[in-house]
């Protein structure tokens, strides 16, 4: 369809972009497309203002220094999942970026812009949420950061206000952690029925610690802590699945075509009793 | 796949296609791209409910909008308002309603035509819609066809719960009498649902008065050029002979364009209304509503057989939604359907009954198969079934009951007459490639162990009816045009050739393979010969592109006139050469004296002397062409056996397509790299039916997936590599030995799926799965079987 007109401005700074954001009650953030065109596409959005944000160079960045990997907001997903300080130390974010749609989605569509649409079914948000990660947003008063906790509101809200712009998400380094995004959805390019985010730490064949962050079972990503704490300890699939059942503790899925309810809660245990026997390494 | 190939003629080898590198570069002519002065875009105002009574209209406020400059309903549109005629009448008593362009006064689906808008940009006259006003009041929705012919709510007034038609059709021996013979009755009831054609390019179309002339062009991305030609006649009221149609390059049609659609008559009244040219291009959202859907048969069919297995009889009674409208053939596509529930299969009685039924949903029509890939579903279906009720091998009891080859031609039950076919032969050399005997040892182990993946093995030995068709044959089943095809092939002064085909082609590669066809006859390199094709102005006789009838009827048309062209070229030539036609032999491309070798002349040289008509015999006449009309003798009859080995998880309910052997027996191949495509994409769309497609609506009539990011087609990573090969059994009532491809993947391919899931859950005591078999949906399966099963137990 074609889209109701807008105005449309493209900065190259995160000044340029404050700016053009606080000129409009009523303006919208572009990163890569992949989320916004669609809305505006199908008319159920009409932003009077886009902010183009694909140029400004300054969020684009991956930075490894020190006891963080920080990724910039518009770096694409392509970007992120070939990144050597991302794979090494950040390997579950890796993994499930990996996953998202297809090659030419993943070139365009940034990670920031993902995390910021906030859809349900994205797959990295729980993977920011189960990793603790940082999020830095700038506004007309500076910057701030927002641990991941507090980020993610409900679906497609997050703490970035109308006048802000997410401008980078630092990850703590996960060196020599296990991990794997369990993604569940009915052709490769659909989206996540359910997924599952799991990383882990083992010690002496026994799992130490553990995150694990749920995809499309809520209006947020879920933290699974339940599951976490049954893990700590475990070294066998039979440990594994029994800590896996309480993946559906507390999470209040909704229903659709793919999944009612019931199904999704199940999906829900099935897959953590797969994502962490395969980051564990344990059959 | 290898065989052997002969390089002595163009025929049966698989070059590449004419066609590809216009398409890989860029180089199209879609209609969309389409750029002419003046022209005003039509957008259009669509119904969001399922059913309503339209209390106000009024198109004024878009007027006002920027770059409008006109707006129609109904009412403004007044003798414009053309109706879309069904030209399928089944019975005499079908209830055909008025289907108006523009909805008078009510809407009967979601995505029904309100109003339109014309401005001079496509931008504007989308936002204009938005300033029209219009009231509606919800009525209640029909959306389930079982509660539909129980009356209550009528789509129609004048159709009494909501039923269409009704057609009776039962042969050979009484059913009844039959069944009470039979020592095992299997009865199942099969939702064949609802399915969207999904085509690439999307339905667009111009329509342009051509300056001082009376000529109406009209440019639309269309499977059916000449019958659209004959149809708008009749439904604009415009002289058929100042009606110019042309499909331009056209992405795919699968049926879906096999149509006249309301638009594009809108289209065209409204480009002769106001002396300009005017265009629409229907976005992803308008198609996955208004263009027409496939399939949605409730099928309830008995089978009856003896307890060695000796299948007695049949018995199918369908409900066929119609939808909200009749178009073109709407009510004809089950009863393309009703011969073939037979099928490969002997037997002494059948007995069939469709209703045909409105709902207040997208109308339906043809789609890739159009009613044989439903009756193929339900009869291979319940073969297994069957089989399992008597603890035979599934394959054991098709062999024992199928039609022998030695046996052709022979007359099914239905009435049809199988001119050719080897059903054993396809079957050994599917059951080589797929391994059958590892994969059941396999499939043993997993469930000695209760392994969480299951495999299953689904076979399909299917058949289908195409090449539609003999023309007498459509009369006697009350469609109302005839099912020949034309052929015009010149020879021009240079040597160059024009081969006019009346086949519509839409991705198939026709310029290729009919290329080759002409060439193989007429001994002129593939690469001289242009096809024409899908422009009235230039292929004035056709009847289009559908029901896997292009090379089966065209194929034919072309080969008699390249044969008459050639007939009038050895008169020609004879009185060159100074010697009697009888005496000429046509090798290469050259006649040559019988004898006398040296005495020849090359067929482009007598293309030359037709030309300068210098010295031509007495009575010929100028000019070198060949034409021919051809009615086939009979319907064509592909056949196959297609082997899938399916891995069902039990714990998510997804199931993964492993392996997947499909053995076609297409009768001669004209190009086996243009087959190959065909099977491959037929196989993705009935695999797509099987696993992953399905148009789902909510009570109120509402589409649930009415867009691409949930109504799931399958993709390259979603499908296993092909492993594909065929036999060669010619048709002997096709002179090319030809049968037809287009449609054959996606007939077969559907019920070797949803057998192999089965095969891999019934020792769960699961004897059917809904499609799409979604996980959820193999999951509940899986989840009813356990409760039934610890039920039994208790």
């Amino acid at each position: 369809m074609i889209p109701a007109a807008f105005d449309y401005t493209r900065a190259t700074t995160v000044d340029e972009a404050l700016t053009a954001l606080a000129s409009s009650d009523d303006a919208k953030i572009l990163g890569g497309g992949q989320s916004l065109l669609p809305v505006l596409r199908q008319r159920l959005n009409a932003p009077e203002l886009i902010v183009d944000c694909s140029a400004i160079d300054e969020i684009k960045g991956i930075d490894a220094g020190g006891d963080k990997v920080t990724i910039g907001a518009g770096a694409t997903h392509h970007a992120v999942m070939n990144d050597p300080a991302v794979k090494a130390s950040v390997e579950l974010l890796a993994q499930a970026t990996e996953t998202v749609a297809d090659p030419q989605i993943r070139h365009r569509g940034t990670l920031g812009g993902s995390l910021a649409h906030a859809d349900p079914r994205a797959d990295q948000p729980p993977v920011a949420l189960a990793l603790d990660a940082e999020f830095t947003i700038a506004g007309p008063s500076g910057k701030r950061t927002v641990p991941a906790s507090e980020f993610f509101i409900g679906p497609f809200e997050t703490a970035v206000g109308e006048d802000e712009l997410l401008v980078s998400v630092a990850f703590p380094k996960y060196d020599g952690w296990g991990s794997h995004y369990e993604k569940f959805n009915r052709t490769a390019q659909a989206w996540s029925i359910v997924g599952i985010a799991a990383a882990v730490r083992m010690d002496g064949g026994k799992i130490a610690e553990a995150r694990i962050g749920l995809t499309n079972v809520g209006g947020t990503p879920v933290r699974a802590t339940a599951v976490e704490q049954a893990l700590v300890g475990a070294s066998s699939m039979a440990e594994i699945a029994a800590a896996a059942e309480r993946a559906s503790d507390g999470i209040e899925p909704f229903a659709d075509e793919d999944a009612d309810v019931e199904f999704r809660k199940h999906l829900a245990r099935v897959l953590t009793k797969r994502a962490v026997a395969k980051a564990a390494g344990i059959e | 796949m290898t065989e052997t190939i002969d390089t002595s003629t163009p025929l049966g080898r698989p070059i590449k296609r004419k066609e590809d590198a216009k398409l890989l570069h860029g180089r199209t002519n879609w209609t969309d791209n389409i750029q002419l002065p003046g022209t005003l875009h039509m957008a259009i105002l669509r119904s969001p409910y399922a059913h309503a009574k339209i209390t106000k209209l009024d198109v004024t406020p878009a007027l006002s909008r920027p770059n409008v400059i006109a707006a129609y309903g109904a009412d403004e549109l007044g003798d414009l308002n053309g109706s879309i005629p069904c030209v399928w009448p089944v019975v005499d008593d079908i209830v055909m309603p008025d289907f108006p362009s523009l909805a008078k006064g009510v809407v009967r689906h979601v995505g029904d035509c309100v109003a339109v808008v014309l401005a001079t940009d496509p931008v504007h006259a989308a936002d204009a819609l938005e300033a029209i006003e219009v009231d509606y009041e919800p009525l209640p929705a029909v959306v389930n066809m079982q509660d539909a012919i129980k009356g209550g709510t009528l789509v129609h007034e004048d159709a009494a719960n909501n039923v269409c038609y009704n057609y009776p059709f039962a042969t050979g021996e009484n059913y009844d009498d039959v069944k009470a013979k039979a020592d095992v009755v299997v009865t199942r009831q099969w939702a064949n649902q609802r399915l969207i054609p999904a085509f690439m390019e999307p339905r667009s179309v111009v329509a342009a008065p051509m300056g001082m002339s009376d000529e109406m062009t009209v440019w639309s991305s269309t499977q059916i050029p000449h019958v659209l030609r004959v149809l708008m006649a009749l439904v604009t009221g415009i002289p058929e002979n100042n009606l110019r149609i042309i499909a331009p390059d056209v992405g795919g049609g699968f049926g879906g364009k096999l149509q006249l659609y309301r638009e594009e008559v809108l289209v065209t009244q409204l480009a002769r209304k106001l002396g300009r040219p005017v265009k629409w291009t229907e976005t992803r959202s308008e198609d996955m509503v208004a263009t027409h859907h496939g399939r949605d048969h409730i099928q309830t069919i008995e089978i009856a057989a003896t307890k060695d297995g000796k299948i007695l009889g049949l018995k199918v009674h369908l409900l066929a939604d119609m939808g909200a409208y009749l178009q073109i053939i709407t009510p004809g596509i089950p009863i393309l359907g009703m011969f073939m529930y037979p099928a490969i299969y002997k037997m002494d009685a059948y007995d069939f009954h469709c209703t045909g039924v409105f709902t207040n949903k997208t109308p339906t029509d043809a789609y890739r198969g159009a009613g044989r890939p439903e009756a193929t579903y339900a009869i291979e279906r319940i073969v297994d079934e069957l089989a399992a009720e008597l603890d035979m091998d599934p394959m054991e009891l098709r062999k024992k009951n199928w039609i022998k080859h030695e046996e052709f031609p022979f007359t099914t039950v239905a009435g049809l007459t199988y001119d050719t076919g080897n059903y054993e032969a396809a079957t050994a050399k599917a059951l080589d490639l797929f391994g059958m005997d590892e994969l059941r040892a396999e499939q043993k182990r997993r469930r000695e162990s209760g392994d969480t993946v299951q495999l299953g093995i689904g076979i399909s030995t299917f058949t289908e009816m195409c090449g539609l068709a003999p023309s007498r044959t459509l009369g006697a089943l009350k469609y109302v045009a005839g099912g020949w095809e034309h052929a015009t092939i010149r020879m021009l002064p240079t040597g160059k050739v024009e081969l006019v085909t009346g086949t519509s082609p839409h991705g198939q590669g026709h310029e290729t393979a009919w290329s080759q066809i002409a060439s193989s006859i007429l001994g002129i390199p593939v690469e001289d010969i242009e096809v024409v094709h899908s422009d009235t102005g230039r292929a004035p006789y056709g009847m289009d592109t559908y029901g896997s009838r292009s090379l089966a009827v065209g194929g034919q048309a072309i080969k008699k006139a390249a044969e008459n062209l050639i007939e009038k070229a050895r008169i020609i030539a004879a009185h060159q050469l100074e010697c009697s036609p009888g005496d000429l032999e046509f090798v290469g491309g050259e006649f040559k004296v019988k004898g006398d070798p040296e005495k020849a002349q090359a067929i482009g040289a007598v293309a030359f002397e037709a030309f300068t008509a210098h010295n031509l015999p007495d009575g010929v006449e100028p000019t070198l062409q060949g034409e021919a009309t051809v009615d086939p003798e009979d319907f064509s009859y592909p056949h196959g056996t297609h082997l899938a080995a399916m891995e069902v998880d039990t714990e998510t309910g997804k199931v993964t397509l492993r392996k997947y052997v499909a053995v076609d027996d297409v009768g001669n191949q004209v190009n086996p790299m243009i087959v190959e495509g065909q099977v491959h994409g037929g196989l993705a769309q009935g695999i797509g039916q099987a696993l992953y497609e399905g148009a789902f609506y909510d009570e109120d009539g509402l589409p649930l997936n009415a867009n691409l990011s949930t109504y799931l087609i399958p993709a390259a990573p979603d499908l296993p590599s092909f492993i594909t090969d065929r036999t060669t059994t010619p048709s002997t009532t096709h002179p090319l030995g030809t049968k037809g491809v287009g449609e054959a993947g996606a007939i077969a391919s559907t019920p070797a799926i949803i057998n192999g899931i089965v095969d891999a859950l019934r020792p769960m005591g699961v004897t059917d799965v809904a499609m799409p078999a979604t996980p959820m949906t193999v999951w509940k399966t899986i989840q009813s079987a356990n409760q039934a099963a610890k039920g039994g137990q208790a």
